[in-house]
């Protein structure tokens, strides 16, 4: 069944009318990014406008691969089940030089997590559940077609200026989210930096519905016979879509390469004379990794692709998008509420910086492997591939795109070094893993965390008074205990809790609004805990005195 | 933690240099260059050690001058 597109419904402004009032969060942009912000800003408690240019979602099914974490973050926002029931899942990539497989790679080897690696799904589909769900929460505003065509801001506010069909209003705010895309409209029109690259290459990607029983695993190949001299990456979605992605090279005609005529002879050779399909929807693209300096200006936060950009392969873009989405929307409740100051907002600034860092150095170095711009790059590339089909070393430097995993905010000013020795991946800074537990809120921790600050103690340590004084505070924690004698406690049912956590009696992390962890102990001690919490919220700067 | 050995090291410098050279008898440039480079691969898996790997891609660069601005890393 073929996706219809929803025209949402335009409505006069309000403000038109004289009324309308000052607030204290708007969005710009109802893509991904936008739409998530919202969601986590009105779950928040925060009441958040979006204005939009534009009625409807995404035209054409652009990014179609969904990260673990994205859906770890939709299920916190209510829309998880959703979309991994929509999406196809998929775990396994496979690499081929020519026709010949030169490795495979598995995301998600162990079991014990709720959420595949990935699901593949088109754009549009996300959009639309994201705008069903925040069209459910009365805090939110969707305003379609009113488009931004002014920005300013001063010591106390933000003046949007909106165009729509009746007329031009303004708007104030405390705090402007701009998650307004790749060619950012906001960030034009304050002539804001975005400094990076721009690789000669070009790409067609054509997605085309047939059936076929292809299994629903990322392909790559590096010169194949049936399209020589480059590379192809082939995507399973739903609805029989298949998504067909051509490097063509520097020199290619955009214009010409998007007709039919010329694409489906290069589906032809790949699929084979007799393959029956039809062809959905094609675009000619290039790419571009560069971000701006700061992320955050003043009392704007820009976000997603109007604050980075990187290559598709590595499916980094909305992933990450959606990541700073997450990071902002806790923080700015809080300031918002007045339980934090601005001060926290430049850690969005900070470890979102260090992601999209983190994310353009993958991509391009994807890029660089698959584009060698070089001869020597080139001959470098070719040895490498040579060497992946009997030798396992090489098939490491195989580079098809590291796909996207959260970022580690290893440097984070909120994080509290740990002073105790632990084994694992779970440093601060990392996102909490999930894992399989019984407990009143269902068969998976993560969900047990929830959206607020958590004390995931281990045994029998925190006494209920203890956890009432931490529930108090000036930034509630919640405290969640798993194993040991309470009622409450979550059991740790194959034991995989302890194994991700290193987890022992007595150890206990303090877990992020995000689900990063910012600080973990061996032992609970409620000093620790309540600094360790100022410090995650920019209450406290002084570095952490060495005990 | 290793540094880059730059002493003699090979028990037959001659037999070594010989057969580098016949690695390459009968190949044309290109395929020269190919197995030059899977040979760099190999070796730099054999000594795992980055901080070696740097140094000796560093020993090699050196003196080595650029031509011009864009040819530079």
């Amino acid at each position: 069944m073929a996706f219809t597109h929803p025209v949402y419904e335009y409505r006069r402004a309000p403000e038109l009318a004289g009324q309308g009032e000052h607030r204290g969060a708007i969005v710009v942009g109802a893509g991904p990014v936008g739409l998530t912000t919202a969601i986590d800003l009105a779950q928040r408690g925060v009441a958040v406008l979006v204005l939009d240019d534009d009625d409807t979602v995404s035209v054409g099914s652009r990014a179609i691969c969904y990260s673990k974490r994205t859906l770890e973050i939709l299920d916190r926002l209510g829309c998880g089940e959703a979309i991994a029931a929509q999406g196809v899942s998929w775990q396994v990539g496979k690499v081929y030089q020519g026709d010949t497989l030169a490795y495979h790679f598995d995301l998600l080897p162990d079991s014990g997590h709720r959420r595949p690696a990935f699901v593949n799904l088109q754009q549009y589909y996300l959009e639309a559940a994201l705008v069903e769900r925040a069209q459910a929460l009365r805090n939110v505003e969707l305003r379609w077609r009113h488009q931004v065509v002014a920005v300013a801001q001063d010591d106390a506010r933000v003046t949007v200026g909106v165009d729509t069909a009746d007329g031009r209003y303004d708007l104030t705010c405390d705090w402007l989210v701009v998650c307004d895309g790749a060619r950012s409209p906001v960030r034009r029109m304050l002539g804001l930096d975005f400094e990076g690259q721009v690789f000669r290459d070009r790409f067609l990607i054509a997605d085309i519905r047939m059936t076929s029983d292809f299994p629903a695993e990322r392909r790559f190949w590096f010169n194949p016979p049936f399209h020589p001299e480059h590379s192809v990456l082939l995507h399973r979605q739903p609805d029989n879509v298949w998504r067909v992605d051509f490097q063509l090279g520097w020199d290619a005609d955009p214009e010409a390469e998007k007709q039919p005529e010329r694409i489906v002879p290069r589906l032809r050779a790949m699929l084979g004379g007799q393959a029956q399909f039809t062809l959905e929807w094609a675009s000619v693209y290039t790419f571009q990794c560069r971000r701006m300096r700061r992320f955050r200006h003043g009392r704007l936060l820009f976000a997603g692709d109007a604050a980075h950009l990187v290559s598709p392969f590595g499916a980094r873009g909305a992933n990450s998008g959606i990541q700073d989405a997450e990071n902002v929307a806790w923080k700015l409740a809080l300031v918002l509420r007045g339980d934090a100051s601005s001060a926290l907002l430049d850690s969005y600034d900070a470890e979102r910086v260090a992601a999209a860092d983190e994310n353009l150095a993958a991509s391009t170095r994807a890029t660089d492997f698959i584009t060698p711009k070089s001869a020597v790059s080139r001959v470098f590339r070719d040895a490498v591939l040579a060497l992946a089909r009997r030798h396992p070393f090489a098939r490491t430097l195989v580079n098809s795109g590291r796909l996207s995993v959260p970022a580690v905010h290893r440097d984070s000013p909120l994080n509290t070094p740990d002073t105790e020795v632990f084994e694992g991946a779970l440093v601060p800074g990392a996102v909490a893993a999930d894992a399989p537990v019984a407990g009143p809120h269902g068969h998976w921790l993560l969900p047990c965390l929830g959206g607020d600050f958590t004390l995931l103690a281990f045994g029998d340590a925190v006494t209920t008074t203890d956890a009432c004084a931490l529930a108090q505070g000036a930034v509630p924690c919640r405290v969640v205990r798993v194993g040991g004698a309470r009622p409450d406690a979550l059991v740790d049912r194959d034991g995989l809790v302890a194994a991700r956590y290193d987890g022992r009696d007595g150890t206990c992390y303090l877990v992020r609004p995000d689900q990063h962890v910012c600080a973990r102990w061996r032992a609970f001690d409620l000093a620790r805990v309540q600094e360790a919490l100022a410090r995650a919220t920019a209450r406290l700067v002084a570095p952490t005195p060495v005990r | 933690m290793a540094s880059l050995i730059t002493h003699p090291n090979l028990p037959a410098p001659d037999d070594f240099y010989e057969a580098l050279i016949d690695l390459h008898r009968g190949l044309t440039e290109a395929q020269s260059a190919l197995v030059n480079a899977k040979l760099v691969l190999l070796l730099a898996n054999h000594v795992g050690d980055t901080d070696v790997l740097r140094a000796a891609m560093a020993a090699a660069r050196e003196d080595v001058v650029v031509a011009s601005p864009e040819d530079s890393p």
